[in-house]
Formats: C-alpha cells, structure tokens, sequence
C-alpha cells in the first residue's frame, strides 16, 4: 500500500518555491501549471484510472468557473460558498452526463464524441444566454481581499491552487488504496470480467466521473478567482479539454503524480516554443499535439511510465543475473 | 431430493435469425459437478452468458437457490454467488497476479487488508503461490487459467461456471489442475463446466449434459452418454454411430 | 413562418447542404468501416484543404471545381501517409491509442493551419457564386446545384471502386474479415492507408465544394467534424447509404432548426440530435454494432 508521504513531500517542496521565487511572470507561470495539472487531476480520475477517454472536460471547467463568476456578480454570493457551489455543480454535470452516457453503455470512441457533444452544446448556450452575459462575457469585479477569495499577492494564489492540488492528489491516492479503486481499475481493464467478479461497473463509472467532475470544476472555480473574466471560449472550449486530457497521459495515466509532472513538462514546452519562435497563435497546440503522438508511440505509459517501466526492467534483470 | 441449486427451464435466445439456445432445460445438484459438451458452434458459451447475467434471454427462466434470477444484472448473480470463468482468458494485465484476485475477494471484504490477505489464501489454494507478486501478462496460458480459477473463486461462490477452462494445456497441465478442480467440489462448490478435453470432462463430471445445434440431446451419467447413439453422430457426424457400432 | 414558401427552400437549402456533408461523412464512415476508428483528424483535414482551395483559387486562379482535380489526389496521398506512416505505426492497433493519435493530429495540423494563416476568415469570390436557377417558386444557387450533383458523382464512382476494382475487393474484404483477409496474402496496413487515403479525398472534394458558399478559417473544420459525427452515427458506422441519407437529414434538420432557433442555436439542433441517437439507438437507422 501507498502512502501519502510522497504527497506531503512534494507539496512541501512545492509550497517552498514562492520563498525563493519572487518574479510574478514565474508565479504566474507556475500557477497556470499548477491550474492545468488540477483540471488533468480530475480527467485522470474518469481517464487515467477508469479508463473512459472524456474529450470534452471542459464541460466541467466552464460549469465551475461560470457559476462561481454569475453566483457573486448577478446574485451577490461571497466568493467562498459561491467557490463550494461551483464545485458541486460541476459535479452534479457530471453525474448527469454520466448517468445518461453509462446507462446507455456508452464506451470508448462513442464516449468520447458523446462528451465532446455535450461540451459543445454547453458553449452554444452560454455564448447566447443572458445570464452567461452571452458573446461579451462575466466580469468579477476586483477586490483584493481575502474575504472575496482575491489576493493582492500572487505567491497567496499560488498556495491556494496548490492546496487545491494537494487534495485532489490525496484523492487519487485514497482512491488506489480503497476497494473502489481496485473496482475502478479492474472495469478499465476488463469491464465484462469485472462485472463477473460483482462489480456494479454502471455505479463505479459513474462515482468516478462524479469525482472527476468536481476537481475538473474546482480548476474552474479557481480560474474565475484567478483571471476574474470567464466567456463561452474560455470556459467550454477544445482548449481546456485538450489540456485536462494532456497533462495525465503524457504525465502518466493512472498515477498520482502523473497530471503534475505532465503540467509541468506541456507548460515548460509551451515557454520553449514560444522562446525559440515567438509569440504566435497555434504555437503551443502544434506542440501539444506533436508531444502527444510521440508519447503514445514511445511511451504510452507517460514519462511516470517510462521511468518506472525501466525501474522494473532494471530490477528484472538483477533478479536473473542473481538467479543465473 | 431438494431442488437443485440451479434449475433453468426452457431458455431461448435468438441472435437475428439464428436460434443459438432453443428451449434448454439443464439443473445442477448442489455439491456436485454438472459438465456440459457439444460440438463447437452448439451454443454452450451462449449458455453460460444467459446463466451468468451477460445476456437476456428471449424466453425461460433461470432459478438458483430457489428464486427466480432471470432479470437480475450479472454483478447481482456474483454476489448471489453464482462465478464465471471465460474461456478467452483476459487477466487485468497492467496487475500482479495478487492484485488480480484481490478484485474479486473485494466482493466479499471491504478493508483492501482483508481482501489481500484472502487474495493470498485463494492464489495458494490454486498453486499460483510463488507468482502473486508477478505482472499477470507474464503468466504462461496455463497460468492464467489459473488465475481465471482464481479470481473466481476469490468472490466466495456456491456456484461456478467454468467455461472450457482446460482448453490450451497439455496433457501434464491437465492432470495438474483436475485434482484442483476436484478439490473445488470436495469443498462443497457447485461446479458446471464446459470442456472439449473429453477424458477430463468424463472423469470430473457425476452428470453430463449434451448441447448440439441450440438444443440438449442427451444427459445422464457420463457413461451413459458415451454410448448414446445422438451425442456420437453430433460429434461424428451422420452415420457414424452405425459405422462405430453404437448400440441405440 | 410555416408557410410553404419560406419552408420548401429553406428545405431544398438543407438538402444541397446536407449533400455536401454527407460526402465529409462519407469519408468518416469508410475509414470507420475498415479500420474501426472514428477519425478525429476529419474536421482538420477538411479545414486544410478548404485552404488549399482557397489558395489554388488565390494563387493560381483555379475555379474550386477545377482545383478539386488536384486537390483530391494531393489529399489522398496525405491520407496514405498518415495512415502508414503516422497513425497506425503509433497507435499498434489499440482502441484507445488510436483515440489519442488522432486527436494530436488533429491538433497539431489545425494548429499549423492558425500559425501559418492567423484565425482570419477567407471566402473565395466566384463570378457565378450568387447566379441562381429558378425551381418552381424559388431560386438555388448555381453552386449549390453544382455540389449537390457532384456529391452523387462521387458516390458513384466510390461505388464503382468499391465493387469493380481489385483494389476495392480488398478494401471490403478487410472490413469484414481482417484476420481472413490478412491470410489471404492482402497488405493490410497498405488496404488501411488506402482507406484512410479514400476517406481524406472524399473530404477534398467536399472542401472543394464548400468553398464558393462558405468561408474558410482554421476552427472551421471543428464545427463540420461534429456535424459529420452526427450524421455518421445517424446513418450508422460504417453504412454508406446511411452516410449518405443522414447527411441529407442532418442538413434538412439544421436548416429548419436554423429557422426557427436562429443562426447560433441552430447548430445545438444538429448536437442534440447526436447526443439523442448515442444515446437511445448507437447502431443508427442501417449500421452495424460498434
């Protein structure tokens, strides 16, 4: 069994950075990494550990960051519940979307395009309904105080996505040590034969994807916070779909650290490229999408995958030069 | 007698045109081992699938235990107790062998220590003892039957469906794991297995029942079945009882 | 509004368009048929080569119907190499690698596409783009006519190689039966570059088609692909009668739905009809199972 003391190390390292980095364009960068690596948090969840490929997490993302941003502007909500309720309704989306899909024994690409739609159909409408603030958008107004979750500082942002993140790798780790993780698992692999072995495959997807929601949702509750402007673009478009699918397959599906280390890895790719050949549209995503295609060619473990595939190579070989 | 611990009546299922199960009506007796043969192609996987929850049947019912299963959704009939095996084996191949089985003992213990610790007793009781901690895709074909064997036997059944869990073992695999699957039956599981391997299937087996074309043929004791004149032209084709000498 | 003047061309209208994305479906559905993976890189080829009509047009002064003699037989190329050199080596026949793979495609060629041309929205001027022929009461664009017709054109001769070419025999051969086929002595991954090369014509043509009534900008292909999704999952994977009369109802359906929703809501029509059929019948009006 694992434990969770690679979790606190690594957030304790982490939480370190802003004592020695001062620069805000770094702790932004780092905030946007660590915001990234939450919302593949949450796909890693449904995808990485349940193995059903969303292609449209976004639908999440959009719900929690729309909902923290309407309930405070239109509604006077403070920024703390309204956070809360993003989460939950992100949540309840995806309970939604997953009780139709599941029922309808939905799987592999025709999950995928299904999720894709739904994410799509949530743009549409909140690009044109006037509670969404439709084609301009929802402004939060600025107010740098604690109380309305804004912070002056950038380094308090930071700590408060990587508390964010902390919980969600706690949640991942608890997950593989409990019964319904091994269910989780087991239904990825094989779903006929785990329904054999009495597992209730619709339940266990459906928890999964309702886990997966709320982290997905709780990225966007922390973009809304963070950016204070949300549109139909930026809250249900391919963009954070891609990302949210990204991070935990080149990082490592199924594994903890694996969004993280997959955050880390796109995010300083994107820095590179923008380095080398300037600041234009597309840039970033022509590189995404080119990692992409190598790792699953090379690494379809992710770069987790590879380090500890090696590690095992390693340890087989000492087995049999000691047996041999 | 008590009825048996599984009873199905007249089950049908058609796929399209094709009637791969017309009418069957088999039973297995508690404690005992029921086999179950037929030429390929006879609908005995079909079978199975229909007992095990994985496919509706078009007409019949299926009893067990006395109630009536026949709609029930298969993870329902494992925790009824009622285990399959498939005869396409597919360990969870990013698993140990351990962590195979212990998806299975999670029907029965919560506690992911609990489910270890009976994960251990169930891969020693099956002889996979010095591999739990192995990858499960390292497993050689008649170590993964094992681990079919198993991960079934993890969920605590009374009832287990083997289906042609023989198939791809030589001769000396064989005669390894028959003494298992005897000792299954010692422990007072139910066992109903479909196999190919004859001579296995016969000594295992207290009452066979024959399946050819969707429907039974035959059944009784293995003996009995042997001779029947049906069960040799299903297998031997037309005229082949009389050219063997059978007697009727 | 339900008056028959405003319905029946507001009907023809959804069929020409319609036509037109059956022949981006068709190609969807081929390549789904033989090589069992839906072709997320679909929308961004047919982006592509809208570019490239725009550009033999721009460039070269090709009227589109004329660049798609070139176009087509360019873009199968491209499909092969995909297919040989990029998707199938990397993906090694898993389901969900095959997802992905066609996912980053799909990114990095829509991607390359903004880089190279910015998000600016093209159109090509045609000198006979808003000449029309009268039907009855009503008038339809000449292009339109022109598209629609071609689309059964096309059809046509997949049908004819479908059925009369070697080629065609081992394409079909491979979708039914891939072990058997392989067995045969049929090269495999070349019958699937093949397919995938077919598929990503079809989808130049109908670029090719598209351009005089449409407009061109990297996204573009996004919204067509969901909307070739659709109507493949209507029709049925793989069924290419289904393609074809799904996508004569899809467009009927947008442009009623367009009608009476407006021009943004609807798209939701064609979405909600995706969504509906997934989940109430997956197999669609004449697939098979997936």
């Amino acid at each position: 069994m694992k434990g969770i003391a690679p979790i606190l190390l690594v957030v304790a390292v982490l939480a370190a950075v802003p004592l020695v980095v001062h620069s805000n364009t770094a702790l932004n960068f780092l905030v946007i990494t660590l915001l990234t690596a939450l919302a593949g948090q949450g796909w890693n969840i449904l995808g990485g550990y349940g193995g059903q490929y969303s292609f449209g997490h976004a639908a999440f993302f959009g719900t929690g960051a729309y909902v923290t941003a309407i309930l405070q502007v239109r509604y006077g909500v403070n920024a703390w519940p309204g956070f809360a309720i993003g989460i939950a309704a992100g949540a309840l989306v995806g309970a939604i979307i997953g009780a139709l899909t599941f029922r309808a024994g939905l799987r592999g690409s025709y999950f995928a395009l299904v999720t894709l739609a739904f994410a799509e159909v949530l743009r549409i409408l909140a690009s044109v309904a006037p509670v969404t603030g439709a084609g301009v958008g929802t402004l939060i107004k600025l107010d740098l105080h604690a109380s309305a979750l804004q912070f002056e500082s950038r380094a308090v942002f930071y700590w408060v996505i990587l508390v964010l993140l902390a919980v969600s790798l706690v949640i991942a780790r608890t997950i593989e040590n409990t019964r319904f993780g091994a269910w989780l698992i087991a239904v990825r692999e094989n779903e006929d034969a785990a329904r054999a072995l009495g597992v209730d495959a619709f339940k266990v997807k459906l928890g999964a994807m309702t886990i997966s929601a709320a982290i997905t949702a709780a990225a966007g509750c922390f973009y809304a916070q963070y950016f204070l402007f949300v549109d139909s673009g930026i809250a249900y478009g391919t963009r954070m779909s891609i990302e949210a699918l990204l991070t935990p397959i080149i990082g490592g599906a199924g594994t903890v650290f694996g969004p993280l280390v997959g955050a880390l890895v796109v995010k300083a790719l994107g820095e590179v490229a923008t380095y080398v050949a300037g600041d234009a549209p597309g840039l970033n995503l022509i590189v995404y999408g080119c990692v992409l295609v190598l790792v699953i060619a090379f690494a379809p473990r992710g770069l987790i995958g590879l380090v500890t595939g090696a590690g095992r190579r390693l340890a087989r070989g000492k087995r049999e030069v000691a047996h041999g | 007698m008590a009825e048996s611990l599984l009873a199905v009546s007249n089950l049908t299922r058609r796929f399209g045109g094709l009637l791969a199960v017309d009418g069957v009506s088999i039973a297995a007796d508690e404690g005992r081992i029921t086999g179950l043969i037929g030429p390929n192609g006879a609908g005995k996987t079909t079978l199975f699938g229909l007992i095990s929850g994985f496919i509706p049947p078009n007409e019949g019912d299926i009893r067990y235990e006395g109630e009536t299963i026949t709609r029930l959704p298969t993870h329902e009939r494992a925790r009824l107790g009622i285990a399959r095996t498939f005869q396409i084996v597919q360990p969870f191949a990013g698993l140990t062998v351990r962590e195979n089985i212990v998806v299975g003992a999670h029907l029965r213990h919560r506690s992911r220590a609990d489910a270890l610790a009976a994960a251990d007793v169930v891969g020693r009781e099956v002889g996979l003892g010095g591999m739990l901690d192995r990858p499960a895709d390292t497993l050689t074909v008649a170590g993964r039957k094992r681990l079919e064997l198993a991960r079934a036997l993890a969920t605590e059944p009374k009832l287990l469906l083997l289906d042609e869990v023989l198939a791809g073992l030589n001769p000396t695999e064989i005669r390894e794991i028959v003494p298992v699957i005897r000792k299954l039956c010692d422990r007072g599981i139910t066992i109903m297995m479909i196999e190919h391997v004859m001579q296995a299937v016969m000594s295992l087996s207290e009452h066979i029942f024959v399946l050819a074309e969707g429907r039974i043929i035959a059944e009784g004791a293995p003996a009995q079945v042997a001779a029947d004149r049906g069960v040799i032209e299903a297998y031997l084709g037309h005229g082949a009882a009389k050219k063997f000498g059978a007697q009727a | 509004m339900f008056s028959p003047v405003i319905l029946i061309p507001a009907i023809l209208n959804g069929l020409m368009t319609g036509a037109v994305y059956a022949l981006v479906a068709l190609g969807l559905t081929l390549i789904y048929g033989v090589l069992h993976i839906i072709n997320f890189a679909h929308g961004a080829l047919l982006t592509a080569a809208m570019f490239a009509a725009f550009f033999a047009f721009r460039l070269l002064g090709l009227d589109p119907y004329v660049a798609a003699l070139l176009i087509a037989p360019l873009f199968f190329v491209l499909g092969y190499g995909l297919q040989r050199l990029v998707i199938g080596p990397a993906s090694r026949g898993d389901d969900r690698n095959m997802l992905l793979v066609t996912l980053g495609t799909a990114i990095v060629i829509e991607n390359v596409l903004l880089y190279a041309f910015r998000a600016d929205t093209r159109t090509i001027d045609l000198p006979y783009a808003f000449q029309t022929i009268g039907v009855g009461f009503t008038f339809l664009a000449i292009p339109r006519v022109i598209g629609f017709a071609a689309v059964f054109v096309v059809a046509l001769a997949l049908w004819a190689v479908m059925n009369l070419t070697d080629t065609g025999k081992a394409i079909r051969a491979v979708a039914k039966e891939k072990l058997g086929a392989e067995l045969s002595g049929i090269d495999v991954p070349h019958i699937y570059a093949m397919t995938f090369g077919l598929g990503t014509a079809c989808v130049a043509i109908a670029a090719c088609l598209l351009m005089p009534t449409f407009y061109v900008n990297p996204t573009v292909g996004e919204a067509f692909v969901l909307v070739a999704f659709t109507i493949v999952v209507l029709g049925g994977m793989g069924s290419v009668p289904g393609a074809l009369i799904g996508g004569l109802i899809v467009g009927v359906v947008e442009s009623l739905s367009g009608l009476f929703l407006g021009e943004s809501l609807g798209q939701i029509g064609i979405f909600i009809v995706f969504i509906a059929v997934l989940l109430v019948r997956p197999t669609g009006l004449f697939g098979a199972k997936a």
